[in-house]
């Protein structure tokens, strides 16, 4: 196994016991299975996002996309908020929640495609045109939002905004089974075609030559994507810019793209910024801001040096 | 003429504001009912000049940023100095809780400076052949500067209270409110006398400085402008995005560049189309309100999108 | 064979291609060669399904454009498409052992590893392997990316203006590997050349074609003249005859 891998490992166990451990004071018994349901969270949400965004990557062909900057991430909050809106508070609230959570993931999958077919048709190769595009497109999502939010009942908005920002604070346990039961087969599939993602990040002709159909490929990868991001969104809310300081990262510890390398070392790293991250935060600093603020802000920084290391010589 | 023809549009837009709300009231009411008169002249009358000024200043100042930013698709409230307004009074609100509000408003509008010439500092050094990286790093730029806002908000215990106050809306303006808005009309208006200088900006600072321009002062000058229209703007309605991106583009798509002739017409259109955003706000939902800001945010980003894709591949 | 038959294609509304009638047996080089706009890419990249293929069929041995599946091409034909630039980061090693992804769909064997090792012997890239794509000069990359073709062990391999950015050396190094291959590795070769003499110099037959049809079809010597130079090309180039081979003076 790659020492790197191996590192990032032991990061990670280093980090989870911190996690368990730091702070503890009460009753052993509530405070084990407590934390223990919050850190599985924290893990599930960051192997989720991270293979999310390395997926992204791919079929985008490029590194500065992420799910979430284009909106997806609000487009799982939009359709629930048009959910409130079509079916009432009351009527909303007697559908189980496994149930609208299979909905909003249909309804998200097909507007996610046809998103993204319309970015990848309209910018036509032009990278930049299509990271803007994608950047508007997400005001445009988290301002319809908005609007539809301010068209419900001020009481139903208060619920949806709860829904809306769930923090790693209260994990439902349901939630998580159910969560955990759509995106862990999701990851399976995501690591048995590994190769062939490989494959479909060389570009639509090289890959067509080699005998993939990018658009299929293109597809199925897509729909991978937005079972990952709305598991993670219903679990703790929209995640800005996390995957992409995840993958920057992961890029960093790992040059190649090799998918059998880059998607365990995403995974690694994703968890490690959540599980340290979340630690450090709350039992070393002491701060009352929440993860996502801090992660919004560095990673609006990774971006920038990014994009400016590229283009400033 | 078209001047005139856009005059009496926004005037009619005035007229229907003023008459549209909660309370139903009637132009022979105002003379007649004294409580009807008091609801025009405290309520409905300010909230329709809040509209109209901070529209028409906004849509100059979005034009000024982009001669300044010699880039189309560049907006001060979405790129980074409507962020660093609520930067400002935040941090006054947190460090001088007790200052006078003027304090709080010069503060707002020297973290907005700053914040603009961040922006220019940052973009000025990339290459002129990729004319949308400009708008991405301005965009990812408002956005680090919002998650810093949002951080300081939370390590102050001011998150529910900003939440309500930077989303632009015009539900809170009363007389005795808004009033702040009028130096933003002011500071915009002033524009027009280095209009034609600005205008020159555009063909590149050395043409400018060979035709005798103080490139120096009058891009200092604009930018004291945006600051001002943008602080003003941020701490009276809260954050109104794409007014100062899209309406300028409407009228150079139209009229050109030759700014003294134009700034006239998008002061107009961006106070018609504020008015009008805010008018549909109130009454898609009666009574409750959509607040101004997510009206113009879904339609300034869908018009966006349509100028993105029209636009001919220049700045 | 390559048989196409009848293809038109248009590209919002403007015709490209207008009915081609073109059989390519195996074995050999053929280069398509004409002036710019004249369709050769096009019709390079229909052959290789990499453009939907509206009116007529196109055969590759027994298999149909089209209907045929995919993977099934992909262990018959190999391309390499024009300036094909990939976004991914890449050792020029793992790039060739792509090249082989046809065969081993995702689990590479012994077999695998040893062919490309032998695939980066021949292309001289044995020393390069280790480095990132993006790290070496632009020849190399173009060698990477025929290298690439070439693992994929096809019958036929085609290229589209595989000498872009090479300096003569590289060129004539990539031509002379092309016939080699031609020659003794029994590939069918067919490419799309820019450079007239390189198309005389290296190929067995010259299909040379303008504004969408196919104007000329033969060995090199009998099709390169300069009526040919004056017709399609409208240059009054001389052409000479060097070693048997035709070659335009410029």
């Amino acid at each position: 196994m790659d020492r790197r891998l191996a590192l990032l490992c032991g990061l990670l166990a280093l980090s989870c016991v911190a996690f368990m451990l730091l702070g503890a004071v009460g009753s052993w018994e509530f405070l084990l299975q407590f934390r223990l349901r919050r850190l599985a969270a924290l893990l599930l949400v960051g192997i989720c996002l991270s293979t999310a965004t390395v997926l992204f990557q791919t079929i985008a062909g490029n590194r500065i996309l992420t799910p979430s900057l284009i909106g997806f991430d609000a487009l799982y909050i939009l359709i629930l908020t048009a959910m409130v809106q079509v079916l009432g508070l009351a009527g909303f609230a007697a559908i189980p929640a496994p149930v609208i959570f299979a909905i909003n993931l249909a309804a998200m999958t097909a507007l996610g495609m046809l998103l993204f077919g319309v970015l990848m048709f309209g910018a036509k190769g032009d990278m930049i045109k299509l990271v803007l595009t994608g950047i508007v497109a997400g005001i445009l999502i988290r301002s319809l939002t908005e609007f539809l939010q301010r068209m419900i009942d001020p009481s139903e908005f208060q619920m949806i905004q709860a829904a809306s920002f769930a923090r790693f604070t209260h994990v439902d346990t349901g939630l998580l089974v159910l969560t955990a039961a759509a995106s862990l087969p999701a990851l399976a599939l995501t690591w048995r075609v590994r190769f062939r993602l490989d494959v479909l990040a060389l570009g639509s002709e090289l890959a067509t030559g080699l005998g993939e159909n990018p658009q299929r490929g293109r597809k199925q990868v897509l729909a991978l994507i937005c079972v990952l991001v709305a598991s993670a969104t219903a679990l703790a809310g929209p995640s800005g810019l996390f995957g992409l300081i995840v993958t920057a990262l992961a890029y960093l510890v790992a040059p190649g793209t090799r998918h059998a390398v880059t998607l365990p070392t995403a995974a690694l790293v994703g968890c490690i910024v959540l599980v340290a991250g979340q630690t450090v935060m709350e039992r070393v600093l002491d701060l009352s801001t929440p993860l996502p603020v801090v992660v919004e802000l560095l990673g609006g920084l990774v971006f920038l040096f990014l994009v400016l290391k590229r283009h400033i010589r | 003429m078209r001047l005139w023809l856009g005059l009496v549009g926004v005037l009619l837009l005035a007229v229907i504001s003023l008459f549209i709300g909660v309370i139903p009231l009637s132009p022979r009411d105002v003379f007649t009912d004294p409580e009807a008169t008091r609801l025009m002249l405290t309520s409905r009358l300010p909230r329709t000049l809040a509209a109209l000024l901070a529209g028409a200043a906004l849509a100059i100042t979005g034009q000024i940023m982009q001669v300044l930013a010699r880039n189309r698709f560049v907006e001060p409230m979405t790129a980074g100095a409507g962020q660093s307004a609520a930067l400002g009074v935040l941090l006054a609100t947190l460090l001088i809780p007790g200052a006078p509000v003027w304090i709080k408003m010069c503060l707002a509008a020297a973290t907005t400076l700053a914040g603009s010439v961040g922006l220019l500092v940052l973009i000025r050094p990339l290459p002129p052949t990729q004319p949308l990286l400009v708008p991405l790093v301005a965009l990812i730029y408002g956005g680090l500067i919002g998650a810093a806002v949002n951080f300081v908000a939370y390590q102050g215990d001011m998150m529910q209270y900003l939440q309500v106050w930077l989303t632009g809306e015009l539900s809170g303006v009363l007389k005795g409110r808004y009033e702040l808005l009028w130096i933003a009309g002011v500071a915009a208006a002033a524009t027009w006398f280095i209009a034609g200088r600005i205008t020159l900006l555009n063909l590149g600072d050395d043409v400018a400085r060979s035709l005798g321009i103080n490139v120096r002062n009058v891009t200092a000058a604009g930018l004291l402008a945006v600051s001002v229209v943008t602080a003003m703007v941020v701490v009276t309605l809260g954050a109104i995005p794409f007014v100062g991106l899209v309406v300028p583009n409407l009228v150079s798509r139209r009229m050109g560049d030759n700014l003294p002739r134009t700034l006239p017409f998008t002061a107009l259109i961006g106070a018609g189309l504020v008015l009008a955003a805010d008018i549909c706000g109130r009454t898609i939902r009666a009574p409750f309100e959509v607040p101004v800001a997510a009206v113009i945010g879904v339609v300034g980003a869908v018009l966006f999108l349509i100028l993105l894709y029209r636009e001919p591949r220049h700045g | 064979m390559i048989s196409i038959r009848g293809v038109k294609h248009s590209i919002q509304g403007k015709p490209i291609l207008q009915d081609i009638n073109l059989d390519l047996p195996r074995g050999g080089v053929t280069a398509l060669i004409g002036p710019n706009g004249a369709g050769k890419s096009t019709l390079l990249s229909l052959i290789a399904r990499l453009q939907p293929l509206g009116t007529g069929t196109i055969r590759v041995d027994a298999l149909q454009i089209g209907s045929c599946s995919d993977a099934a091409l992909a262990r018959v034909l190999a391309i390499m498409p024009q300036s094909a630039q990939i976004s991914a980061r890449l050792r020029v090693g793992e790039a060739v052992m792509m090249g082989r992804y046809p065969w081993h769909r995702g689990r590479p064997g012994k077999r695998d590893g040893e062919i490309v090792e032998e695939t980066l012997r021949l292309f001289s890239l044995t020393s390069l392997a280790d480095r990132f794509l993006d790290e070496i000069s632009g020849g190399q990359r173009q060698r990477a990316m025929v290298a690439m073709a070439y693992a994929q062990e096809t019958d036929y391999l085609l290229l589209d203006e595989p000498l872009n950015n090479l300096d003569i050396a590289a060129s004539r190094h990539l031509m002379r590997l092309l016939r080699q291959m031609a020659d003794t590795g029994r590939k069918s070769i067919v490419i799309v050349l820019h450079d007239i003499n390189y198309a005389a110099a290296f190929a067995d037959r010259v299909v040379v074609m303008r504004e969408g049809r196919i104007v000329a079809d033969g060995a090199p010597g009998a099709v390169i003249t300069p009526a040919l130079m004056a017709d399609v090309f409208e240059t009054d180039a001389k052409v000479h005859l060097v070693d048997d081979r035709p070659v335009v003076l410029v």
